[in-house]
């Protein structure tokens, strides 16, 4: 930043050879509820960056995990919906800062993740951080372009108004950990829904980056949840989960099939994966009204 | 919210000043107007064809108040009326009377020369006819003045000011005082009709209202309207009255009739009238003590239909008399 | 007229000078005075049947021609005596093949090429026939489900016109569909498999958003109700629409299966059960196929204590008696404050004994009947049930034709969200009776069941509807008001009551792609 880069160099240096600081590395863990748990299986995948170097070690979710997960999203939709719109959009425009100010981490893991020039790495960043600020917009405007007051035959004053359908298990798509990661969950949140996220298998890191700034946003706890480990072992857990509203199969690969045919046994609302994103592209409303009910609302008019 | 919607047990003369008044009728059910309409658009559609229709002509006609009350009213023209009340059809000798007729005060003693002792009732509009803005005493006198000269029924109206105005003491009070001057030295009161001119009234809870205000203060009948303002007696209208001498029975064990008056014309008219009574109260208003129509043209129309059906060609209008 | 009631022998009509008895006094001495005239009986009122003319047998409606009945076939009877109204064929995978291609040849060689305001000008003429043949419609619905004419009269078939010309108007203005999408396309083939509820009003709400948006359809109406679908495929011969464009299958379960499986359709649209529905999704899972579906439900019609209560016992009526209670957005659990639950259900049993079972062509009759003896089954068994789980029954006396499917208006109370016919779907004249004591319960009763596809609040204060309303998981919530349709009016479900919305703007959204 300006301020260190300027800054001048601090005490001079020390006459003699100090012994090196060992660096403190972080634990990757999950993000449910708000909390950073372990996994309750205590188990872990070793994560490894596109060049195959080993980076960490990540939590690997159990379906217990996921059930958590479910059960934290469920709590924390009720007053996230009932949020005014505006706040909502508050809120995710602080996740956007949040992400400005670890905007150089975000690049390293994307980099390491993505195995992509620090260059391109930058824009992809920049670009995840833009789409929290678009999102932040859509919060207080959904209601006004998809809502609709009815001219019906009779006394009645009837209008339709977009609701959030609850819980949604988001399958985050595996080959961009981080600008996708952003463009499936900004969407679900921004309407009201809460999120269970897995994350991307192979590269799961910059979920959990995502999910330090998420925590120290002001976002909820239990609004976003997100999961690390294997998609297969997990996804039919949250496909098949009573309380799961909506499925996200973006990252479902060849699972999808099965997910979907999962999911319809609760009647689970159900977002196929599209063939090849392009996730620089803007989004519009293509990922928000999946995620919506519409609620319509008959009154008798009368003196 | 209330406790229970109803005001039970519910006392026959609230004890109390005009805000305890308010309070009691504020506590009854509200009505909605959007819910009132698609009822009686449903009612509507009963289908009264054949013997039913030829059953509920009768009962209607027997329903009949039939009215006078123009500035132009002579006593030739009350003596026509009366001929009328007691032989509708003079061709048809089967068609029952009408249950009353009705006029003003000053042409009671002449209703009650040509009809005497027979079973049709006069009916006197008074307490300052249509408006009520007159003082209490000049109400009472009308009143008595009425009953003096033979009327068995008074239609008074209520003072739809003072309502609006929020006194209700003042519209019981003078309820209570009609009904006194109903009374009668050399035989039973006549029978009181309160007229609520819901014409003038500010919504549906208003006519609930003010027919449970009535009835509490001792009226016979609950009345729609004068006739002389629009709208008059809307279906709607007469279902909520309906309604209210249905609850208020429930509550207090009294029956009180409903009269509807003004803008019923047709046979059409009566029967979903009589199809509101048969389906809200049942039976027991379906009797010319508890159930009138305050009407003029309304009973020609019922005995050309009635002809109809009993001859099975439509009468020209001509064919009664215009009176 | 031999039979015609003579005036009532006077004495006085009313009590008058000459009369000891005045109301009054009359009141006082029995609640409830004799009446002289007793209840007006109302004399049958039959609709004439004459305006119908039913072939013997019916074939299918493929690429604008009907087909000869063929081997297969079925019979639809008339569920008010059991009468055998015409042979219906029942359709191959062969038919559905034939179908599907006439469908797809349609779509891609006339319908898309046809002007957006030349499809609406279609739709406009199919509106207007119906109204043209409204009467023989409603008299044909009425025959062939069970319901009463006042309903099919003055609902199904002017509510099915209506939709018509609703969406006849939508077909040049697709631009404005979707908010963001300027150029949206139509998606194909549509599959299109509704109930027996409402068999022509279900018809529309399909067919006239699909056609709108320029898509062709398969329809398969229900196996118990296929004739005026059937009579819908000659309206679209008599308004000239290109053959192909709409095409009628008739035929059972197996049928609708195969047409919804079939991989020459590009969307599936149902409306039925929830366990037909879950099948569907999972056999369109993991093919390009968008679906939408219109299924089940249990909705809750909340009473609060300040109710115009003469209007939501009228309201209760209507939310589950309306067509005999075959409605999927019944207002089938009755929520009633506790403090007025007693007064309400005085009310709601007063006015129960005042509706009229019977003749469903007869105009005065309110409850027709059950629509087939399968149903009748499921329906008596979930009461029989509400019986053995403790729940206390009322219905009132009311005489049951001899022949035919019915039953009666029943209420039980006593009846907890434990119970199962407070939380399974009767599709019948069945009122499960539960109580609350604040709105905060109240809305967790509504809402504590895996449906979500209507609800009903009763309450004269505006601010406590409209919290009310913002909290129930409902598609359609009626305030003050139930059972109310409306093409302009978005209708579908949360949750296990489907997904999609039909009518409105929104039921354009379940036809094009963006």
């Amino acid at each position: 930043m300006a301020d260190t880069a300027t800054a001048p160099d601090p005490a001079p240096a020390s006459p003699g050879p100090e012994p090196r600081r060992l660096a403190v590395r972080k634990t990757y863990k999950l993000y449910v509820g708000g909390a950073f748990p372990r996994s309750e299986s205590g188990r872990s995948i070793p994560v490894n960056s596109a060049e195959g170097a080993h980076l960490a070690h990540a939590a690997r979710a159990s379906r217990k995990d996921a059930r958590d997960a479910v059960v934290a999203a469920r709590a924390a939709f009720g007053p996230w919906a009932a949020r005014t719109a505006q706040l909502r959009g508050q809120i995710l425009y602080r996740i956007a800062e949040m992400m400005e100010g670890r905007h150089a981490h975000f690049v390293q893991e994307t980099v390491d993740a993505q195995g992509v020039s620090e260059a391109t790495a930058q824009d992809i960043v920049s670009a995840a951080i833009d789409r929290w600020v678009y999102y932040a917009g859509w919060t207080d405007k959904i209601a006004q372009v998809l809502g609709t007051s009815n001219p019906v035959s009779g006394p009645f004053e009837n209008s339709s108004a977009p609701q959030p359908t609850g819980v949604v298990a988001v399958l985050a798509p595996q080959d961009s950990p981080l600008l996708g990661l952003v463009s499936v969950v900004a969407p679900v949140i921004a309407a009201g829904n809460t999120a269970i996220v897995v994350a991307s298998e192979r590269a799961p890191l910059p979920a959990i980056a995502l999910a330090e700034a998420l925590a120290t946003s002001d976002l909820p706890g239990g609004v976003v949840n997100i999961l690390t480990g294997r998609t297969a072992e997990i996804a039919p857990t949250l496909a098949a989960h009573a309380d799961v509203n909506a499925l996200d199969l973006s990252g479902a690969g060849d699972l999808a099939t099965e997910l979907e045919s999962a999911a319809a046994a609760t009647l689970t609302r159900v977002l196929r994966r599209e063939p090849s994103p392009d996730w620089h592209a803007l989004p519009g409303l293509a990922r928000i009204t999946p995620f919506l009910e519409t609620k319509t609302v008959w009154q008798a008019v009368g003196r | 919210m209330p406790d229970t919607a109803t005001p039970a047990p519910a006392p026959l003369s609230p004890a109390g000043g005009n805000a305890a008044l308010r309070a009691l009728l504020d506590g009854l059910p509200g009505v909605d107007e959007a819910g009132v309409h698609a009822r009686v658009a449903d009612l509507a559609t009963r289908s009264v064809k054949t013997t039913a229709k030829a059953h509920a002509i009768d009962l209607a006609i027997r329903m009949v108040d039939l009215t006078t009350l123009e500035g132009a009213d002579t006593p030739g023209k009350v003596r026509a009326l009366c001929a009328k009340a007691l032989l509708p059809d003079p061709a048809d000798r089967t068609v029952p009377p009408v249950a009353a007729v009705c006029v003003y005060p000053d042409l009671v003693p002449v209703a009650a020369r040509a009809l005497g002792s027979t079973p049709v009732g006069i009916a006197s509009v008074a307490t300052s006819f249509p408006a009520g803005r007159a003082p209490l005493e000049a109400k009472l006198l009308d009143t008595r003045y009425a009953v003096a000269g033979g009327a068995t029924e008074i239609d008074m109206v209520i003072d739809r000011g003072a309502f609006l105005a929020g006194d209700h003491r003042k519209v019981y009070d003078e309820i209570v005082a009609v009904k006194e001057a109903c009374a009668r030295p050399d035989g039973p009161p006549a029978h009181l009709k309160v007229i609520l001119e819901t014409g003038e009234l500010a919504s549906y809870d208003d006519v609930r209202r003010a027919s449970w205000l009535a009835m509490y203060a001792g009226a016979d009948f609950i009345k729609t309207s004068t006739g002389k303002v629009a709208p008059a007696a809307t279906p709607a209208v007469t279902l909520i009255m309906l309604q209210a001498v249905r609850d208020f029975r429930a509550a207090t064990g009294r029956q009180v009739g409903v009269k509807p008056a003004g803008g019923i014309r047709t046979t059409k008219d009566a029967l979903r009238n009589l199809v509101m009574v048969n389906e809200t109260v049942g039976p027991d208003w379906l009797d010319p003590r508890w159930f009138r129509f305050g009407a003029s043209s309304l009973l020609n129309d019922l005995l050309m239909q009635r002809a109809k059906l009993t001859t099975g060609t439509y009468p020209g209008p001509d064919y009664y008399s215009a009176d | 007229m031999s039979d015609r009631p003579r005036p009532t022998p006077r004495p006085a009509p009313h009590p008058g000078p000459d009369s000891p008895s005045t109301p009054a006094a009359t009141a006082t001495a029995t609640a409830r005075p004799a009446s002289a005239s007793g209840a007006l009986v109302y004399a049958p009122a039959p609709e004439s049947r004459a305006v119908v003319s039913l072939r013997p047998a019916y074939g299918l409606f493929i690429d604008g021609e009907f087909t000869e009945p063929g081997e297969q076939t079925m019979t639809t009877v008339n569920p008010a005596d059991e009468e055998a109204l015409a042979e219906v064929a029942t359709a191959t995978e062969a038919d559905l093949d034939r179908a599907v291609a006439a469908a797809r040849r349609a779509f891609d060689g006339v319908w898309s090429r046809t002007s957006p305001s030349e499809r609406g000008k279609y739709l406009y003429r199919i509106s207007r026939i119906i109204q043209d043949r409204a009467r023989e419609l409603a008299v044909l619905e009425s025959l062939d489900n069970g319901k009463p004419i006042k309903e099919t009269r003055d609902v199904d078939i002017p509510l099915a016109a209506a939709h018509f010309f609703y969406y006849a108007g939508w077909a040049d203005k697709l631009p404005f569909a979707l908010p963001g999408v300027p150029a949206p396309r139509p998606l194909g083939v549509a599959a299109q498999v509704i109930p027996w509820n409402f068999p022509l009003l279900m018809l529309a709400w399909k067919i006239a958003p699909a056609l709108a948006a320029g898509n062709t359809v398969v329809l398969k109406p229900a196996e118990t109700t296929p004739l005026t679908a059937l009579v819908f495929a000659e309206i679209c011969q008599e308004a000239g629409l290109p053959p192909g464009v709409v095409n009628i299958v008739t035929g059972a379960g197996a049928t609708g299966r195969a047409l919804v499986a079939h991989p020459g359709v590009d969307k599936v649209a149902f409306t039925g059960s929830t366990g037909v529905g879950r099948e569907i999704a999972r056999t369109v899972a993991g093919t390009r196929k968008r679906v939408t579906l219109e299924l089940g439900g249990k909705g809750a019609n909340i009473v609060y204590a300040d109710a115009a209560l003469d209007q939501a016992v009228e309201g209760i009526v209507t939310g589950i008696f309306f067509n005999q209670g075959h409605v999927c957005c019944a207002g089938s659990r009755l929520l009633v404050q506790e403090s007025v639950a007693e007064e309400v259900l005085h009310r709601l049993k007063e006015r129960m004994a005042r509706l009229r079972l019977g003749d469903p062509l007869d105009k005065n009759t309110d409850i027709g009947a059950v629509n087939s003896s399968a149903q009748l089954a499921r329906i008596q068994d979930l009461a029989r049930t509400g019986r053995e789980e403790g729940g206390e029954e009322w219905s009132p006396s009311c005489e049951l034709p001899s022949r035919g499917y019915w039953f009666a208006p029943t209420v039980f109370t006593g009846i907890t969200q434990a119970h199962r016919i407070a939380r399974e779907e009767i599709f019948g004249p069945v009122l499960s009776v539960l109580t609350f004591r604040t709105p905060q319960e109240a809305v967790e009763k509504a809402n504590n069941t895996p449906y979500g596809l209507s609800a009903g609040i009763w309450s004269e204060k505006g601010s406590r509807v409209l919290w009310t309303a913002d909290r129930l998981r409902a598609g359609v919530i009626w305030a003050n008001t139930f059972n109310k349709f409306d093409p302009a009016s978005p209708f579908g479900g949360y949750r296990e009551s489907g997904y999609g919305r039909e009518g409105g703007r929104h039921g354009l959204e379940a036809y094009l792609n963006g």
